[in-house]
């Protein structure tokens, strides 16, 4: 294990933790202002990916299939947003999380019918192929540099929104005092349907942008979704901010426990149970890190609502 | 009491169905296989009936515990020792302590955190199991043979396995309904209803809770040995998130407002699942759809159909 | 002077910027019925909030029993002798009246650990329940839901769920607020047949009631103890009448 191994491994994880942000930003949104838990944002995601990957396809340009996927996932999102979530705003949030489960169901065998259960492959775009050199002799893929750098700009620009426009001040009063909204005479039906939009294309987003750095197949949301669980819970439900930080907390922890505990484990284990045990918990260490914030934050580390 | 007696009416009828059904024609292989299927998840609905309906928390990871004790099978199976005097107490032993463990840490949140986080303990539990490469790790395990019971070999005979199921959800219902009816269940339900009330007369809900919550996963710990058994076969694919899912839909499609709800909404499902699946290999393009118009409209579940339709008719 | 029940030493409390709570002290002697009345936003129920425990304060003790309780959750001050009723009815709705109150007696009675007998045939439970309904006069509603008795109706049950706690002192937030001319009566004059069986600490507007009730009272302005003492005195002091009785006889 080098200085090297480690820094790319970093940046992996940051990386991935932007991508999650992208994700988790629309889940605590939506939750934070609709009090909405929505178990099908990851099905977001995936539309994302495979959009872009069509759409690229078809178009022929990676870059003018990113750019259709936004609207595309957008309109998803708005169209469920008017045929299913819509009637969930005043039940409870058992049956918000079985309905949602039931458009994760659907969404997930009509990919599958429509593009097949094989994982489909996409071509990083020629402008950013090849690598970077960080430092003499570490390359880093110049697409992954891409990545975290548009993640970060978007991070920036929802930043804006949240925290300086009308809408982004509507947002946070919503998230932190519900009823406020109503008194206020905001029109909630409309500001809903725009966040659950906003909130979906920022996850077809994220999708879009990964597709070429992993294997576009069905089900690839479900497990993003949880991690972006984990983040809003250890951000604090609602929390945009407390979502940027924990959202890059988990990438690293997930990234580097990963790949680097196996080889941790071997300095006090043999070989082989080192690296059985060192992947087993590599994978569990988000879910443990989790337990212990919550244990001594039960409302995450940047709770939104107040009282 | 007739209202109570008429309440007992529907389950005794269910049970007593199960009991006849081999001698109904439903004795063949397939049907002998998917009623055992039925009344394990039954089972395994029904403990998690108990938190969700009981204790009224929604919990998305209760998969975990119903695959703990199916593999509490496994290492037992991998040691040579398939007692089930032996093996059973040790898959629900295994599954509460799992329960207990992750509950304490859980019970301290409420509502959307508690769902995210006990869906964050069965992605745990998943992986955990993913990783046991002497388990099989992703492929699972097959069990050497299934349990035995007082060293007999009862088990493997079809009609000996389907009513030991049965016994057992049965014994699973009645126990519900008096933990309910207890003392217990009393500051359990009073802490669902009214949290504030409850600690005002003197009762902190968290050991109740904690508690109902280590029973229910060794009930859904004994649901996985049943499981493993019938199968013959441990995957981790037994605590994926989607199982509990399911689980929860089954709950609340029956009508969360009973523990017979959590047994009806098990077997409909499955009987559902069955039947879409013999329509077309996509079938839960159907079913997806159907879950959420189910959510959407059946307020009170199957068990509240039949008052749902004469209050829609009499508005009509 | 006798050993006082209740003493609240400084309490203070601050929301955001707002104290609500400010340097209150006051005692409440076995028996005696402490009003505490104040205008509107005046921090009454945050005093309660404070005394029950469902709010820490800033800073301050709350003295029960000799023993400082300051730091105990509402559930374990409960257990010592500490009831009260909610300014907002809060009752278990599901619940038949009778089974809210036996919840209350099952609370004092023995552990609740018990998982295989019916709480319902509990004669012992189901006995002193009755006796509290039937104290506060819903004797005939018992097994009617919470959810389906009407407001007035759900004030007594939660007197009636105060009561079976046997405590050592009640704490009623408004128990008038919202109950017909008749109801406030009948609940006026049970409130008189426990004095001296009870220490009450009784938070109303109902200005006739308070002075037929009290045995002292204290009145809160903004948070501060403006006066403290007996009815009579409190009626006469000035300052008291301008800063609270004046506008509410002028109105
Ligand atoms: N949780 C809270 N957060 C912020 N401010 C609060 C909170 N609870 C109460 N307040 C404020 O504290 C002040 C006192 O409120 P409190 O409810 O104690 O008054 P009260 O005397 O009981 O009034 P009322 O007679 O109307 O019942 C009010 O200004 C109220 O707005
Ligand atoms: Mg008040």
């Amino acid at each position: 294990m080098t200085a090297q191994l480690l820094l790319v491994q970093a940046l992996n994880g940051l990386q991935f933790g932007i991508l999650l942000f992208l994700v988790a930003a629309g889940l605590t949104l939506v939750f934070g202002v609709m009090d909405v838990i929505n178990l099908a944002h990851g099905v977001q995601y995936m539309l994302g990916a495979y959009l872009g990957a069509s759409l690229a396809a078809a178009t022929g340009s990676f870059w003018l299939g990113l750019l259709l996927a936004l609207p595309a996932t957008l309109a998803c999102g708005l169209l469920l947003e008017l045929l299913v979530f819509r009637h969930l705003y005043d039940r409870d949030h058992l049956a918000q999380v079985l309905a949602t489960f039931g458009v994760i169901l659907t969404l997930n065998e009509a990919v599958t019918l429509l593009w097949g259960s094989a994982p489909l492959q996409v071509a990083t775009p020629a402008l950013l192929e090849g690598g970077v050199t960080l430092m003499p002799g570490l390359q880093y893929p110049l697409y992954r540099l891409a990545i975290l750098a548009a993640g970060l700009a978007t991070a920036g620009l929802l930043w804006l929104l949240v925290e300086h426009t009308r809408a982004g001040a509507l947002l946070r009063a919503g998230a932190s005092n519900r009823p406020m909204l109503a008194a206020l005479g905001v029109d909630t039906g409309r500001l809903f349907l725009l966040v659950f939009g906003l909130g979906a294309m920022l996850a077809g987003f994220a999708g879009a942008m990964a597709a070429p750095i992993l294997s576009v197949e069905p089900g690839m949301g479900d497990s993003v979704l949880i991690l972006a669980f984990v983040v809003i819970v250890i951000g604090g439900i609602g929390s945009v901010r407390g979502a940027f930080l924990a959202a890059l907390l988990v990438g690293l922890v997930e990234v580097l426990g990963r790949s680097l505990l196996p080889d941790l484990m071997r300095l006090v284990l043999a070989p082989s149970p080192a690296r059985q045990a060192g992947a087993s918990i590599g994978s569990m260490l988000v879910y443990i890190a989790m337990a212990l914030i919550l244990a001594v934050r039960p409302r995450g580390l940047f709770p939104a609502r107040a009282g | 009491m007739p209202a109570s007696r008429r309440a007992a009416t529907l389950p005794l009828l269910l049970f007593a169905l199960l009991a006849a059904a081999p001698f109904l024609g439903l004795g063949e292989g397939w049907m002998m296989t998917l009623l055992a299927r039925g009344m394990i998840l039954g089972l395994a609905a029904l403990s998690l009936w108990l938190v969700v309906g009981g204790a009224g928390l929604v919990s998305l990871g209760h998969a975990a515990m119903l695959g703990i004790g199916a593999y509490a099978v496994v290492a037992l199976d991998e040691a040579r020792i398939t007692e089930a005097l032996v093996v059973a107490p040790a898959a629900i032993g295994a599954a509460a302590l799992f329960a207990l463990l992750t509950g304490a840490v859980a019970l301290r949140t409420a509502g959307v955190p508690f769902i995210m986080i006990t869906l964050a303990f069965g992605q745990m539990a998943f992986f955990t199991a993913a990783s046991l490469a002497f388990y099989g790790g992703d492929d699972g395990y097959t069990l050497y043979a299934r349990s035995t019971l007082a060293g007999g070999r009862w088990l493997e005979n079809r009609l000996g396995f389907h009513y030991l199921c049965l016994a057992l959800l049965a014994g699973a219902f009645l126990f519900c309904h008096l933990l309910l009816a207890s003392r217990f269940g009393r500051v359990l339900r009073a802490a669902r209803e009214n949290p504030l009330r409850v600690q005002a007369v003197g009762f902190s809900p968290y050991p109740y809770r904690l508690l109902a919550y280590g029973i229910a996963g060794g009930m859904a710990g004994l649901a996985g040995f049943l499981l493993a058994n019938a199968t013959e076969f441990v995957a981790p694919s037994f605590l994926a998130w989607q199982r509990s899912g399911e689980l929860l839909f089954m709950v609340i499609l029956g009508g969360l407002g009973s523990p017979f709800g959590a047994v009806l909404g098990a077997l409909a499902l499955l009987l559902l699942e069955e039947g879409l699946g013999h329509l077309t290999p996509h079938w839960r393009l159907l079913l997806g759809p159907l879950l959420v118009l189910a959510v959407l409209f059946l307020r009170g579940g199957l068990v509240g159909l039949p008052a749902q339709l004469a209050g829609t008719r009499r508005h009509g | 002077m006798v050993e006082p029940v209740l003493r609240l030493d400084g309490l203070r409390k601050r929301f955001g910027g707002l104290t609500v709570t400010d340097a209150v002290s006051l005692a409440v002697a076995p028996g005696e019925i402490h009003a505490v009345i104040g205008p509107n936003g005046a921090g009454k129920t945050t005093l309660i909030h404070q005394v029950s425990g469902t709010l820490r304060p800033d800073a301050g003790r709350v003295l029960f029993a000799g023993q400082d309780v300051t730091g105990l959750p509402l559930a374990r001050r409960a257990r010592l002798g500490l009831a009260r009723s909610f300014q907002i009815t809060s009752v278990l709705p599901g619940f038949s009246a009778l089974e809210n109150v036996a919840l209350a007696v099952q609370g004092r009675s023995g552990s609740s650990f018990r998982f295989l007998r019916p709480a319902a045939a509990e004669a012992m439970l189901n006995e002193a329940a009755m006796a509290a309904l039937a104290q506060t006069g819903l004797a005939g509603r018992a097994a009617v839901p919470a959810a389906a008795l009407s407001h007035g109706e759900r004030r007594q049950l939660e007197l009636a769920i105060a009561l079976a706690m046997q405590p050592r002192l009640l704490l009623l937030d408004e128990p008038l607020a919202g109950t017909g001319p008749e109801e406030a009566e009948r609940l006026v004059a049970l409130l008189q047949g426990l004095r001296g069986r009870y220490a009450i600490l009784l938070v109303e507007h109902d200005m006739a009631a308070v002075f037929a009730l009290a045995d002292r009272v204290s009145v809160l302005v903004q948070g501060r103890l403006l006066a403290s003492g007996a009815p009579a005195a409190i009626r006469a002091d000035p300052a008291v009448r301008v800063a609270y009785l004046g506008e509410d006889e002028a109105a």
